[in-house]
């Protein structure tokens, strides 16, 4: 019987990337991706389970998952759209009004 | 293990590692496609293919669609500016990284997972069967909490994206009124621009259009191309100029001119008449244009060629 612990160690490499990538990236628009590849590493990692536990509960947790995730895509884009409309510019940086 | 594993993982790592190191979005966002097509081939290689199918159409279809329509409107070539507004932060952030990905790898060696069960047993009368009988059983609060969350969703996104008109809505009538407002107050040119390519070598829309002192007309080349920096500079064109001029002016006068004259009214009487009157004025029309380009040996020399234009009119 083949062994799923490759694909979590895999899951964890593609978190981590995707956690330095939204630490480190200014365009907001590329921290919305790091953060789509945070959560498909975790769908990853839930279906390698539910595999190695042998029941559906981890594949509903994935579909749920990705079901939440694209909710969560369009309302930040549109208000990625928002900001860049008013402030000519999709940086992290630049939306700093509250600071002052 | 199945060999698609090897050949994805060293794939989607080394995709998701150029997402943190490409400088424009929109290569981020393909890189990202990638990893997620080789997830899907992952997900149908862990028996789950409604998930596969769903990672395909919902995630690469779908979300990382928008994310190009997104990019579209904001710009594509919005790239990340590598200044760092906080000193350190990216070491930082890295360091943080590193850190979280050896907790992660010795929380993975402290523990064994025992032997895989596999999906046999569950998957028993198809994958989408029992993914239904489970979510519209023990999760179907779950699952109906989730159109009202997709409800929500789709009215934020709305409400966020919608602009109210300030201005009224600019028509045919008002545009023409300000472009004559323009020329009366200010002088501006009533036509339209020059189109490119006109008076050039090339038609193409890179080529500005050359104006009667030869210089370029910067007002004829789209302002996209100008910013990408793709458009023929003058001095190129001017050389191209020059070189069709030669090649003009060359290629009558090498061969030796009687032989060109007899060709060329040769021509033009076939011409005449053969041709119905209009074909006989183009050709006409075309030796004219040739006088007229000035150093023509063969024309400039040749007193039969404005008599035989005549003659055909």
């Amino acid at each position: 019987m083949d062994d799923v612990t490759p694909y979590i160690v895999l899951s964890s490499i593609l978190f981590t990337i995707g956690c330095v990538g939204v630490l480190t990236r200014r365009n907001a628009i590329v921290v919305f991706m790091c953060v789509e590849l945070m959560l498909n590493a975790c769908n990853l990692a839930l279906v390698a389970f539910a595999k190695q536990h042998g029941n559906l509960d981890g594949q509903v947790a994935a579909f749920f998952v990705m079901v939440v995730a694209a909710a969560e895509v369009v309302v930040g884009l549109a208000i990625i759209m928002t900001i860049f409309r008013t402030r000519r510019s999709a940086s992290v940086d630049d939306a700093s009004l509250l600071k002052y | 293990m199945s060999p698609a594993f090897y050949v994805l993982a060293p794939i989607m790592v080394l995709a998701a590692l150029g997402i943190l190191f490409v400088r424009k979005a929109v290569h981020a966002a393909l890189l990202l496609a990638v990893v997620m097509i080789s997830l899907a081939v992952l997900y149908a290689v862990l028996e789950a293919p409604f998930l596969f199918a769903v990672q395909i159409i919902v995630y690469t279809g779908a979300i990382l669609m928008l994310f190009l329509f997104v990019l579209m409107l904001v710009g594509v070539d919005a790239s990340d500016s590598t200044v760092e507004t906080i000193r350190g932060q990216r070491v930082l952030a890295v360091v943080a990284g590193l850190v979280l990905g050896v907790l992660l790898a010795t929380g993975l060696a402290q523990i064994s997972l025992g032997a895989v069960v596999g999906m046999d047993e569950a998957n028993q009368g198809g994958n989408v069967q029992q993914l239904a009988n489970i979510l519209f059983s023990r999760y179907v609060f779950a699952f109906e909490v989730t159109s009202a969350l997709l409800i929500t969703a789709a009215m934020g996104a709305m409400v966020l994206a919608h602009r109210e008109r300030l201005t009224p809505k600019a028509t045919q009538r008002s545009l023409a009124a300000d472009r004559v407002r323009d020329y009366a107050e200010k002088g501006t040119h009533l036509g339209p621009l020059p189109a490119p390519g006109v008076f050039a070598r090339h038609n193409a829309v890179d080529t500005p259009a050359l104006l009667p002192d030869g210089t370029a007309s910067s007002l004829s080349v789209s302002r996209v191309l100008a910013a990408r920096g793709t458009v023929r500079s003058a001095p190129a064109l001017a050389d191209d100029i020059e070189e069709v001029q030669r090649s003009l002016s060359g290629l009558p006068g090498g061969s030796g001119s009687a032989a060109d004259t007899s060709a060329g009214s040769g021509h033009n009487t076939e011409q005449g008449t053969g041709m119905p009157a209009s074909q006989a004025g183009e050709a006409g029309l075309d030796d004219l244009a040739h006088a007229a380009d000035g150093p023509d040996p063969a024309n400039a020399a040749d007193p039969d060629g404005p008599d035989d234009v005549e003659g055909d009119r």
